[in-house]
């Protein structure tokens, strides 16, 4: 709200600057024949042959101007512009926002009431709510997990069966209602040059690729630091979020480089909270997810 | 006394350079929308960092260069007198391309106030203070010591545009400075919002707009050889012009946290402009009216016919988009982008070119450029360009404009970004083709320009004797 000055201040200047238009467009009809000479121009020439001819405003022109106008103070009227003045029909944008989202969420009430009491593998079963969840994870997840759910390096893989916090539906529900933090701490200091190299060769040997046996020997002797999170056989732990490490199954790469850099200087993977969503949106989403892995 | 022509060409040489520049670099960013790699994944090759070089290098280098040029020669042509303080003319050229320098590396580097088309940091800020002052010195002194009666209205439109860029660039770029490349605004939240498209819509109004009309009120009627068609009509459409443009910044910001009555006066005063715009097209228009057996022999008035007939198109246009209606669908869309060009290079760049053909061969005592088939040439690789350019705009704004909006009965959204993403990939090829042709023609230019300026030594020019009209009003 302004105050009354500031109030004023903009009644007054908005409506004296339309005003002052249609005083400009009437001030100059009056005057209109004053000095011309014989040829129509006003007799002034610059630069050797400058001229300017006195030709009457376009009536078609001013008439459009004048139609502005009146456009203008009739608008002002009706909607809010001067300043505290809420305008005869009392629009304001967020009336009109609520307006539209209570229209669309009636028709939608209407869709989501059949969903209620499913349970995840009813909707899962369910082909309208799988269209509803498809979109939703299209605009909502697609971004980092990709369009087909498939994800990128760094950002897991949906569709298949491996799961770093958990594959049923609840832990799904878990990972969207609150988020997840993963963290692998960088092992440079605790390794050493030597120990890196040796535990990215037993990591290798772990997952199934070919390795140097010898310095796997050693990495292995020292698995205990990462046993802590990824467990002694290193099968991982989805309570700690820690990757399984035994598959061929790779968040953020899986060559002897990337491994190592993994080792060097740690991971750190955040998947938001999305509780912006309503708690069916939620609901949907986790199906969905399950659905992609085709479990 | 002689006139001061050694500036005007200066900048006319540089308008031409920067529009090379400004126009390649928007080539290449339009490349990157089709093709993001083409960044190399270099930072300051990055779309973020180019965007803002591309929008300053026209806007300022290209058509400011053109505007202080055009201005140095027509002050002088109608006040028949030479510039005033000639050293400090020159001073306004060396600042101008010394602020151009700055931009063209401090943007890369990726330094920025990141306000739209007010990038640039505080010291460099305060540069452009020092030479518009200067400018203003120099363009007010000559009009001061005029030995004519009468300001001729080219001058009254160059002079709207100087004192409003001196009080759009003071007030929109107070900030607190931190280091010599970073500083914060002094406004905060929607008030910063609303300087900012205070500021940004009168850089439309007047740096795009007024100073564009006084090149256009000197040199239509000189390259059509008649008078201007109304006076009359020109002081009215030149108050209403100047006094309502200054309302329209709000329409940039619709349906935000910007106050609804702010809103709606921003609407109702673009809608306002209408008139007003179109009277300066109108004076355009039917000052060449009677002439058009020209436009078979002259591609000089061609420019400029287009160039008023975008004009009248996009001072339309503008006010339709003002709508809140229309805005709703617009906002935000590529549709704004084919709106602005059809102003930048339809109006503004249109104009400039037909200009400096008009100015260049009497620079040098000629009446036609180097070569007039290269300009003809040069007037249809342009419009086709811009054709291509606007057209294709139109359909992806309006394309992604519904497919933003379209949802579903349960509520989600009918399509994800990228699917409105890929959409538009094959108009983002149509634009960068239309950009293409029209920066293929600045080529042209620059070649026809180069041995026009070349064929001889430029000669000096008298003075037009005083001119006193005595009690005529």
């Amino acid at each position: 709200m302004l105050n009354s000055f500031w109030n004023w201040f903009v009644i007054i200047i908005s409506v004296g600057s339309i005003l002052a238009c249609w005083w400009l467009l009437h001030w100059t009809k009056g005057v209109s024949d004053r000095s011309d000479d014989d040829d129509g121009s006003t007799g002034h020439v610059w630069d050797e042959d400058l001229r300017e001819l006195n030709t009457p405003l376009p009536r078609w022109w001013l008439h459009l101007f004048n139609i502005t106008i009146v456009f203008a103070l009739v608008y002002l009227a009706l909607f809010p512009g001067l300043g505290n003045f809420a305008g005869i029909k009392s629009w304001t944008q967020v009336d009109q926002y609520n307006a539209e989202v209570a229209a669309a969420e009636q028709v939608q009430e209407q869709i989501f009431a059949r969903f209620a009491d499913m349970d995840g593998n009813a909707l899962m079963a369910d082909a309208e709510a799988m269209e509803t969840a498809g979109r939703l994870f299209g605009n909502n997840c697609a971004m980092c997990h990709g369009s087909d759910g498939r994800g990128a390096k760094g950002f897991p893989n949906l569709a298949d069966n491996d799961w770093q916090w958990g594959g049923s539906h609840e832990d799904i529900l878990t990972t969207l209602n609150a988020g997840r933090m993963a963290v692998m701490p960088p092992h440079d200091a605790i390794l050493g040059e030597d120990g890196i190299r040796e535990m990215v060769a037993y990591v290798q040997q772990l997952s199934g690729q070919k390795a140097d046996a010898e310095l796997a020997a050693a990495g292995k002797s020292r698995f205990m630091v990462c046993a802590a999170c990824h467990g002694a056989e290193g099968k991982g732990n989805q309570l700690l979020g820690a990757p399984n490490l035994t598959d061929d199954i790779w968040l953020y790469g899986g060559n002897p480089g990337d491994i190592e850099y993994t080792l060097l200087n740690g991971r750190n993977g955040v998947m938001p909270a999305f509780n912006q969503l309503s708690e069916m949106h939620r609901k949907l989403l986790a199906a969905y997810v399950k659905s992609l892995s085709g479990s | 006394m002689t006139y001061n022509d050694k500036v005007v060409r200066q900048f006319v040489v540089m308008t031409v350079i920067w529009g090379i520049v400004g126009m390649l670099v928007g080539v290449i960013i339009a490349a990157q929308l089709w093709l993001p790699a083409l960044n190399f994944d270099l930072p300051w090759l990055t779309y973020s960092r180019l965007r803002p070089l591309h929008t300053n290098a026209v806007i300022f280098a290209f058509g400011g260069s053109a505007l202080i040029g055009t201005s140095f020669y027509v002050v002088q042509r109608t006040c028949h007198v030479r510039l005033f303080a000639g050293g400090l003319a020159s001073f306004v050229f060396w600042g101008w391309q010394l602020v151009i320098l700055a931009a063209a590396i401090s943007l890369p580097m990726g330094w920025t106030q990141g306000k739209e088309y007010a990038e640039l940091e505080w010291p460099i800020d305060i540069l452009i203070t020092v030479v518009w002052v200067a400018y203003a010195i120099v363009f007010f002194g000559t009009v001061i010591k005029r030995r004519v009666s009468h300001i001729y209205v080219a001058n009254w439109f160059y002079a709207a545009f100087i004192i409003t860029i001196a009080l759009l660039h003071i007030v929109n770029n107070l900030s607190l400075p931190i280091t010599m490349t970073k500083s914060y605004p002094v406004y905060t939240g929607a008030v910063d919002a609303m300087v900012q498209w205070w500021y940004g819509h009168n850089a439309v109004g007047f740096f795009l707009t007024a100073g564009f009309l006084a090149m256009m009120y000197y040199f239509v009627p000189k390259q059509a050889e008649g008078p201007v068609y109304s006076y009359r009509l020109s002081i009215v459409h030149f108050w209403a012009l100047i006094s309502i443009y200054m309302w329209a910044g709000p329409h940039h910001l619709h349906y935000t946290a910007l106050p609804d009555w702010v809103q709606s006066l921003g609407m109702v005063f673009s809608l306002i402009l209408l008139a007003p715009s179109w009277g300066g097209m109108i004076n355009g228009v039917m000052t060449l009216s009677g002439h058009w057996h020209k436009l078979r022999t002259d591609p000089v008035l061609k420019f400029m016919i287009v160039a008023l007939s975008f004009y009248g198109m996009s001072t339309f246009e503008g006010p339709m988009m003002s709508i809140k209606t229309v805005n709703a669908l617009s906002h935000y869309t590529d549709w704004t982008i084919g709106h602005v060009h059809s102003g930048a290079l339809g109006w503004v760049a249109m104009m400039t070119i037909g200009s400096l053909y008009s100015l260049t061969p009497r620079l040098m005592g000629q009446k036609v450029m180097y070569s007039v088939k290269a300009v003809d040439a040069h007037f249809w690789i342009a419009t086709i360009g811009i054709v291509l350019y606007i057209a294709s705009m139109w359909i992806a704004g309006v394309m992604q404009g519904l497919m933003w909006r379209a949802f579903n009965d349960d509520g989600t959204l009918t399509y994800t970004f990228i699917e409105t993403i890929a959409a538009t990939k094959p108009y983002y090829v149509i634009r960068l083709l239309g950009g293409t042709l029209f920066l293929a023609g600045m080529f042209i230019m620059a070649w026809n320009t180069f041995k026009t300026l070349a064929q001889s030594k430029a000669p000096e020019f008298k003075a037009a004797e005083p001119a006193i009209w005595g009690e005529h009003a």
